[in-house]
Formats: C-alpha cells, sequence, structure tokens
C-alpha cells in the first residue's frame, strides 16, 4: 500500500507558534496580574567588592505603598546551602555558598543587597532610594591573569585563592599513548596563539520575571526560564520545600540563549517572600539589572600550540584555558570550559592533544552557558589558528583544512578527545559552500585589490566546524561529574475524537517545537498536524523534563517523541487486530491506518482511539487507553557540521569592517522543518557575527559594567548585518532514527571565527596577525596603523598584535 | 491627571500619574499586554505602537502625553478577524522565533510601508534600526516586510490595493 499522505518531516511548514505571537496573545511571565499581588524590586550593590557594614531600611519601610523591607540577613537563614552550582567538575573544585541578598560581603557590581515589597512596582523601585548602606570598599580584582597573579586581593577570602578548579584532558594520558610535549619536540613547525574570548551578555529580548503565588495546596511559580524542570527540583532542594509542592510553569519565553538556564536569587527570595506574606509576588527586572545581574559568556584567555610537519600535516595540540567564573560559580559555569575540551580537536586528526583549564574566580558577574557554552570558544581557536598555521606554511588555509581533516569515508571515527563522530561530509559541504561564495572569483578579486592599493581591501575567512549537539549521553554527563542526566521525557495522549496531545519535557523559548513536535508525530501516527496540540513548560502537565538548552531538543526531547509514538502503535495494533479480527501478523500500518494485508479492511487511529474510550469491544486485559510515555536518553552525541565562508571588506584608512557576502553550507542531518533550522542558522550567525565586530561587556577598573544597557552595549540592528546565502547538505545521524542532528547553536559557533578569518585576511600584509574581538573600527585602524609604523609599510613579514610565531624549523 | 485615550478603537478614561509611561499605561491599565517592555533605554524598539497613526515606541512617551490621542497595539491590528498583510506576511516568511520583538518590529514594519511603500533592503534595515531582534538575524523580518510590500503595492489588483490603501490610512501617512 503506498502512502497518500505527504510525508511532514522535511517540510517547511509555517509554525503554529507565530498566531498567538503576532498577534500580542502571549503569555510572558511580566503579563500576569494575580489578585493581591505585590511587586518586589531589588537593590543592587554599586561596588564590586565592598564589606556591608551596615544597611538601614528603616525609611523604605515607610515609603508610600511598601509593605516590607528585606536584607540578605532577613533571607539568608532559610536557605543553609545557598544557589546552587550542579557541575563540580573536580573533587577539589571550590565552591563557595552564593547567598540569595549579600549580608556581609558584596562580590560583584549587581549582587542584590535588599529587596522591597510594594503595592505596585514603582512603589517598590521608589522605595529603593531610600535604603541607606553603607559600604566599606575593598580591594577590587578584575581580569584573569590579574586574579592569578601573585598578591591579587582575593574574591573570596576564606579560600585562600582565586583559583577555582583545574581540570585537565591528556590523549597520553587516555591511553593513545600520543604525547603533546613529544609532538612540540620533534615536529618540524611550533606554532603558539592566544586568543581571548571576550565577555559577553545573552541579551535574550525578554527580560527575566517571576512570579509566585503561595495561596493553593501547590506554591505555583512562573519563570521565564530555559529549565522549568530543573528549577522546580532546585527550588525544593534551596529552599528546604517538598517537591511535590511546588509547581513551576515557563509560559511563553522570549529567548534565553543559555542565559535563563540559571537558577536565580530572585527566584528564590520571591519564593520565600511569597511564602511569607503569604500573597502572590511578582518580580520584573529592568534591562540594566539584567545586564549586570543575569549571567554573562565566554570570558576566557586561550593559548594555543599546534604542531606540524612543513607538508602541513597536523601532530599535535595543547591547549591551556583561563576561564573567568565570575564572583561565583553559576548552575553549569564550571563545566562550560571543559565542554570546548572535547572541540578544540574539531575536524581534524590530531594524534597527539592535551587540554587543561583553569577556572578562576573575579569581582564580576557569574559566568554561565551563553548560546554554544564551550564550543564557540574551542571552534575560535582551532580555526584561527588553523589560519595562522597556513600562513606560516605557505598554503591555502583551505588546503590546510583538507589535509588533515576527516574524510568522509573514514566515519565513524574516534577522535583524540574520545568522542566518536557517526557521521558527516565535509567535502560536500565545502563544495557547495565554495561554488555559492564564489571562492576562487573573490581570491582573484583580493590579490588585485591587493596590488592596486586600494583603499578598501578584501578578506576571505573560513570556518569549517563541527559540534557535539544533544546534550547529553547521561553516561557522559556522569563520568563529567555533571549533577544531572541528559535524557528527555515525552508523552503522548491520545483523545477520545483522535486529536493528539504531546506532552515534552523539553520546555521551548522560541524554537518551534509546538510544529515540529506536531510534524514528527503526524508522520508517526499518521493523523493531520493540526489535530496534534504539544505542551510544554509546565511541570504539572509535563512532570518530567530535562528542559531546553545544548542543541538537545530535537536530537534528544525529539527522539523520546518518537519512542512514545511507537509505544502509541504498539498499544494500537492488538485493538485493530481485535477489531478486524486478525491476527497481530497480518497487519500492517501506514498512513494512520491498519490495513488487513491484501484486503480493503482498515482502521484508523481515530476508530481505535474512539473504540479505546468507549471500552465497547477491547480485547480482554488491554487498558482502555492508547497514551503512553517514554524517555530517550542518547547513546551518544550528534555532530552536525559546516563550512563556513565570510568575505569581508576593510575600509583601511577607517577600519570600518563590512561584511561584504557570508555563505555557510550546514549539515544538520534530517531536518524535520528547514525553515526552522535556516531561521536558527540565521539568528546564530547574527550572534556570531556580533561577537567578531560589536559585542563585549566591559568592565571599569572599579568593576563597574560600562556596558550596562543596549545604549552601550551593542546588539547588532538589522542595519548591522547584512542577508546571508545558506544553505544545507544532508547527512544523517546514524545514533537516533529520526538522522537529526541538531542546529540551535551551529551559527554562532561557526560565524565568529570566519568573520575574524576574513578580517585578519584582509589585513594580514600589513602584517597584522591578530586583532581582538570584537574588531571595532578602532581596533582595526590601530592594527593596520601599529604594524604599518612598525615595520615601515606593506609587505611585512613579520608577527604582531597578541600572537607570536615560534617556527622552530626540526628538531631532528 | 484624568486622561482619554483611545487603544485600538475603544476610549478609556483614567486617573494617571504625570510620570506614567504610555507603554506601562497599556499594559497595566487598559490590559494591552501585547505590548512588551524589552529595555530601559528606548533602544529594543519591543514597545512600539502607534500614536495618532504613526510608530512611537511607548516607553518614551507618557501617558498624559497620549491624551486624547488614538493608539494602535498589536492587539488591534486585526480587521474583522483578517490578520494584517504585514502580521501574515510574519508569519509566512517565518520573521520571528520567541516573539518578544514581533509586535514592536510588526508596528514599525506598518510604518515604514506607509512612508515607502516598496523599499528595498537597505531601506526596510534603515527603517527597522530602532527595533531590536536577538533570535531571528533579521534576514527573515526583512523578508516578510517586502513581501507584505508586494502583497500590498498599488498595481497587484483590487485586494492589494485596498490593504494598501486600508495601512496607510490607519498611520495616517496616505499620499506619500
Amino acid at each position: 500500500m503506498t502512502s497518500t499522505i505527504e510525508p511532514e518531516v522535511g517540510k517547511s511548514r509555517r509554525r503554529k507558534e507565530d498566531e498567538r505571537l503576532i498577534t500580542g496573545r502571549t503569555r510572558w511571565t511580566d503579563n500576569l496580574t494575580l489578585p493581591g499581588m505585590l511587586h518586589l524590586a531589588v537593590l543592587r550593590s554599586p561596588f564590586a567588592h565592598a564589606k556591608i557594614v551596615s544597611i538601614d531600611v528603616t525609611e523604605a519601610k515607610s515609603a508610600p505603598g511598601v509593605v516590607a523591607v528585606y536584607t540578605g540577613k532577613d533571607l539568608d537563614p532559610e536557605s543553609a546551602i545557598g544557589m546552587p552550582c550542579a557541575w563540580p567538575i573536580t573533587p577539589d573544585m571550590k565552591s563557595p555558598r552564593r547567598p540569595i541578598l549579600a549580608s556581609d560581603t558584596v562580590n560583584f557590581a549587581g549582587e542584590g543587597v535588599a529587596v522591597v515589597v510594594a503595592r505596585t512596582a514603582a512603589e517598590a523601585q521608589d522605595a529603593l532610594e531610600a535604603i541607606d548602606v553603607d559600604y566599606d570598599e575593598l580591594p577590587v580584582v578584575l581580569g584573569l591573569e590579574n586574579a592569578l597573579a601573585e598578591g591579587a586581593p582575593l574574591v573570596h577570602e576564606e579560600l585562600g585563592t582565586n583559583q577555582n578548579a583545574v581540570w585537565v584532558f591528556d590523549s597520553a594520558g587516555a591511553g593513545t599513548g600520543s604525547d603533546v610535549e613529544d609532538a612540540i619536540a620533534n615536529s618540524e613547525v611550533v606554532l603558539k596563539r592566544r586568543f581571548r574570548q571576550q565577555r559577553l551578555v545573552p541579551a535574550f529580548m525578554e527580560p527575566r520575571a517571576c512570579v509566585v503565588d503561595p495561596t493553593g495546596s501547590q506554591l505555583v511559580m512562573w519563570s521565564a526560564t530555559q529549565v522549568p524542570h530543573i528549577l522546580k527540583t532546585m527550588t525544593a532542594a534551596t529552599l528546604g520545600l517538598p517537591e511535590h509542592k511546588v509547581r513551576v510553569i515557563a509560559p511563553d519565553v522570549g529567548g534565553g540563549f543559555g542565559g535563563k538556564i540559571a537558577v536565580l536569587p530572585e527566584e528564590m527570595m520571591s519564593t520565600l517572600i511569597a511564602q511569607r506574606l503569604g500573597k502572590p509576588v511578582k518580580w520584573t527586572e529592568s534591562r540594566s539589572e539584567t545586564m549586570v545581574a543575569a549571567h554573562h559568556g565566554r570570558d576566557q584567555i586561550q593559548d594555543l600550540t599546534i604542531t606540524a610537519n612543513r607538508d602541513g600535516t597536523v601532530t599535535g595540540l595543547k591547549v591551556e584555558l583561563l576561564a573567568d567564573m565570575g564572583a561565583y560559580l553559576g548552575l553549569v559555569g564550571p563545566g562550560v570550559p571543559i565542554l570546548g575540551a572535547f572541540m578544540f580537536n574539531a575536524i581534524y586528526k590530531f594524534p597527539a592533544y592535551h587540554f587543561a583549564c583553569t577556572n578562576v574566580f573575579t569581582n564580576t558577574t557569574l559566568t554561565d552557558a551563553y548560546r554554544g557554552a564551550g564550543r564557540p570558544e574551542a571552534t575560535f581557536g582551532i580555526e584561527r589558528i588553523m589560519d595562522e598555521l597556513a600562513v606560516e606554511l605557505g598554503m591555502d588555509p583551505m588546503e590546510l583544512r583538507e589535509k588533515n581533516w576527516i574524510k568522509h569515508e573514514e566515519f565513524p571515527f574516534t577522535t583524540v578527545a574520545g568522542l566518536t563522530y557517526d557521521s558527516g561530509n565535509y567535502e560536500a559541504a565545502t563544495a557547495k559552500a565554495k561554488e555559492l561564495f564564489d571562492y576562487d572569483g573573490l581570491r582573484r578579486e583580493q590579490k588585485e585589490r591587493r596590488e592596486s592599493g586600494d583603499s578598501v581591501q578584501l578578506g576571505i575567512g573560513i570556518s569549517t566546524f563541527t559540534e557535539m549537539c544533544g546534550l547529553a549521553p547521561s553516561r557522559v554527563l556522569g563520568s563529567l561529574d555533571y549533577a544531572a542526566g541528559g535524557w528527555e521525557h515525552a508523552e503522548i495522549r491520545v483523545l477520545p475524537t483522535g486529536k493528539i496531545e504531546v506532552i515534552t519535557g523539553a520546555s521551548a523559548h522560541g524554537q518551534g517545537h509546538e510544529t515540529a513536535w506536531s510534524q514528527i508525530v503526524a508522520d508517526k501516527l499518521g493523523v493531520p498536524f493540526e489535530d496534534i496540540e504539544v505542551i510544554h513548560g509546565d511541570t504539572q502537565s509535563s512532570h518530567k523534563g530535562m528542559d531546553t538548552y545544548g542543541s538537545r531538543s530535537l536530537v534528544v526531547g525529539g527522539i523520546a517523541v518518537v519512542k512514545a509514538a511507537d509505544k502509541v502503535l504498539a498499544k494500537a495494533k492488538p485493538i485493530a487486530a481485535h477489531l478486524m479480527e486478525c491476527a497481530e501478523d497480518d497487519l500492517e500500518f501506514e498512513a494512520g491506518k491498519f490495513s488487513v494485508k491484501g484486503t480493503d479492511s482498515a482502521t484508523s487511529i481515530q476508530d481505535i482511539a474512539w473504540a479505546v474510550f468507549s471500552a465497547h469491544n477491547l480485547p480482554d486485559g488491554v487498558e482502555p487507553s492508547l497514551d503512553s510515555a517514554d524517555t530517550f536518553d542518547p547513546e551518544n552525541f550528534s555532530f552536525p557540521h559546516g563550512t563556513h565562508l565570510c568575505a569581508a571588506e576593510v575600509d583601511t584608512e577607517t577600519g570600518r569592517v563590512r561584511l561584504r557576502s557570508y555563505v555557510c553550507v550546514d549539515d544538520v542531518g534530517v531536518a524535520v522543518n528547514p525553515l526552522i533550522v535556516e531561521g536558527q542558522v540565521h539568528g546564530g550567525l547574527a550572534q556570531g557575527i556580533a561577537q567578531a565586530l560589536f559585542e563585549e561587556a566591559v568592565h571599569d577598573e572599579g568593576g563597574t559594567l560600562t556596558t550596562g544597557t543596549f545604549a552601550d552595549y551593542l546588539l547588532p540592528s538589522a542595519a548591522d548585518l547584512p542577508s546571508f546565502t545558506t544553505d544545507r547538505t544532508e547527512t544523517p545521524s546514524t545514533t537516533n532514527p529520526l538522522g537529526a542532528k541538531g542546529v540551535g547553536e551551529a551559527g554562532t559557533i561557526a560565524s565568529t571565527p570566519a568573520v575574524v578569518n576574513a578580517v585578519i585576511d584582509a589585513v594580514r600584509h600589513f602584517g597584522v596577525d591578530d586583532i581582538e574581538m570584537p574588531l571595532t573600527p578602532m581596533r582595526v585602524w590601530h592594527a593596520i596603523q601599529h604594524q604599518t609604523a612598525a615595520e615601515g609599510g606593506l609587505g611585512s613579514e613579520a608577527g604582531g598584535g597578541l600572537g607570536s610565531i615560534d617556527a622552530t624549523g626540526g628538531a631532528q | 491627571m484624568r486622561i482619554t485615550v483611545t487603544v485600538d478603537g475603544t476610549s478609556y478614561t483614567d486617573d494617571v500619574e504625570p510620570r506614567t509611561l504610555l507603554v506601562h499605561h497599556l499594559r497595566e491599565r487598559v490590559g494591552k499586554v501585547g505590548t512588551v517592555v524589552g529595555c530601559d533605554t528606548s533602544n529594543c524598539g519591543a514597545c512600539t505602537v502607534h500614536l495618532d497613526g504613526h510608530s512611537v515606541k511607548s516607553c518614551s512617551v507618557l501617558a498624559v502625553q497620549a491624551d486624547g490621542c488614538e493608539v494602535t497595539t498589536i492587539e488591534g491590528l486585526a480587521r474583522d478577524g483578517e490578520l494584517h498583510p504585514v502580521q501574515k506576511a510574519f508569519h509566512e516568511n517565518h520573521a520571528l522565533q520567541c516573539g518578544f520583538c514581533t509586535p514592536g518590529m510588526i508596528m514599525q514594519s506598518i510604518d515604514l510601508l506607509a512612508d515607502n511603500p516598496d523599499p528595498d533592503e537597505k531601506a526596510v534595515r534603515e527603517g527597522l534600526e530602532g527595533n531590536l531582534c536577538r533570535c531571528t538575524g533579521y534576514q527573515n523580518i526583512v523578508r516578510a516586510v517586502r513581501d507584505a510590500a508586494h502583497q500590498m503595492r498599488p498595481g497587484a489588483g483590487p485586494e492589494a490595493e485596498r490593504l494598501a490603501s486600508d495601512t496607510a490610512s490607519r498611520v495616517g501617512a496616505g499620499g506619500e
């Protein structure tokens, strides 16, 4: 029997989510108003490091509309364990207690010291002004190297050090017998580079907010969070509440990018205060608060040593990282840099590899997951140094990559970092990208511009990348000392009329789960796309879940949906056989119908649903339900990859960078919804390009964030970005039944090095071999001027910027 | 102060504090929570509405300044159950992900099209410069605005012309 229904998977379905979002009928947390609801406002420290001598709240307490004012001392005893960190990466990791509100010492500018509860948000804000805090300033430590310097001020005096943890991976120690130190001693070329990953702000558009209602039998918390399930468990654990008395709802959530992974002090204080006052409370932050109090991302110094033979074969890679944790540890913050450990070797066949990261405390906002989490940092380092190695060897950078990457026929391939890449085809993606980009034509134009001394120079940047998606196999997380598993849960309820409810643990914040999950279930059960409702983000209806981060929704959560749908069919089959009075073996299922092989006799899922509901004629011992649930724990990550090519024009007189074209061909395996995939890539590119060119969280010497608003922190607008040319190749993943690989972070991971490589390529003939991100006109201009002045003009061969070339010329 | 503002066709009279911003008045008093607040520096544009036909960031207008004015929000765009062509184009072109910036983007796009019914890519990008989006990379938003322009352009048939003139009259910029 052939299907007459067009498959949903692979179709560019317009999203179900859109209708409410384009008409303003959304349920953002801040939209919620409950009877008698009170409003919170948090007083935040202006100092990065100070003793709190005293806090006088007397005047604030009598301000108009104020119901209560609390300081850290009032709330602290109720949370003995402090804010949670779920990723103790080493047994001796230093995990200082983070209070809900600081009561003795503030450790970053923006840390909360008091909270006002008032009848309106405006009254709560007004009363903050009336709180008098006497601070005794302490020396501030900022910057990774400063923090580790002898005699540096200590963020947490009691720890005796700013060093938080050291985490090491070594291929020799891992049993391959390949030693990086041998490679450094014996290779023809040894190249060292230092790269900096500036600090970024995730900058989701919806500021964080929560509403807590303590008035029912369960305490209900609505929060603009990515992780309602984790938040529920952590709220119970942090505050000592019975978990079954807590329900968390993530309604419509306006973006996350990792920035809403945290469990917030504000969520904990809202819960405590709601309980104390017996009334619902709401906390909504201003954008300026978000900038200082929501976690930041990146912030690493990377020292890379790559070794190679003169023919371009790479022989080893050594990575030494310093990673800034900020003042405390975030929920998964310590683990972010070590995710990079598995990705620095990228698509290349390094025989020897050593990775070590040192996590450091400074008096800054804490850092934690931000789109890509560890993988953009790693991809940047390796793709930048591959370009530098190509220059050193006099090779075309693409040729160097091709020489060292894993060939299509070599998959599955176990890398030096111990991951097994199941599938990939770097050749196909690269060939397609080069064709779309006109690689050879642009190289010719670049040459002409250089020769004519054009004031606008052209550069071509390459980033051929892979990443690991689908975080994560639980046993892998266990081996990395992460506190939780990486499975995901799904449930399918077949309603009496044959309509379907799909409940997913992967709570969405803009990625289109409702549409993609409907497509999956429509194909599996043969029901119309429109007949499926996807429910998520409420721990009551979706009682199990690990939520959404690390491009795990589809490749973990989507597979749980597939498995649950298979169970529905398994339950339906004996009922179908009973109804049609045949043996189960005589049945086949296609396009929503069980039919008896070789006959016209058929019954649909909808018919069976009604038969189950009526229960008039069911086989003995069959429960009257087609509902089913299942959980998927991946056996392996998935490994999307792609080739990104960027052409950048650099005005050598002003330093201004214009992206002339950006082409990428990504391989995300099977695309359930190509339209959503394309949208995810576009958004990811914008964020990665923004890291390269625009964004940086900057502190002044006192530790104040000087980029604390959207007026100072340069989120790109439509006018700042070009249109992208995106395309796909499709090499299915072999480790999940959908063949999908994940896409949420790909664009961000790949684009930053592509852009920076392009800009460096445009001005390399001035002697420039590195510019720190973001590549502002001033920095680019300075780099050109510095090199032209120092080296006497064009054509200099010398290194510069942050890096230096150490070509040993053979050690035999 | 007592003010009367017509919001999405209904007149509301309220006592407001002089400092109340229009966006807070719309959200908290009128109940139009489709208009959202994304920043406190007038940079993000998420709160964009039409005030007497022209787009404004409602966080940079005092409620008292809107006294006697007509405000259109995202919730008042659809007419007789029919989405505005720009709303439709955002859906058709996948011009939104999390959707938080979307109401402001749509309101700004309508004003942009009233001003320039056939914008090229550059004009759309510059016209949306005051509205930030973190999800889409803007490409599909630009595509949606140009698609809507195409749908509404004069000469595309009576329906398109009706939509174009309807939009122009809504933003009070007809004939430009």
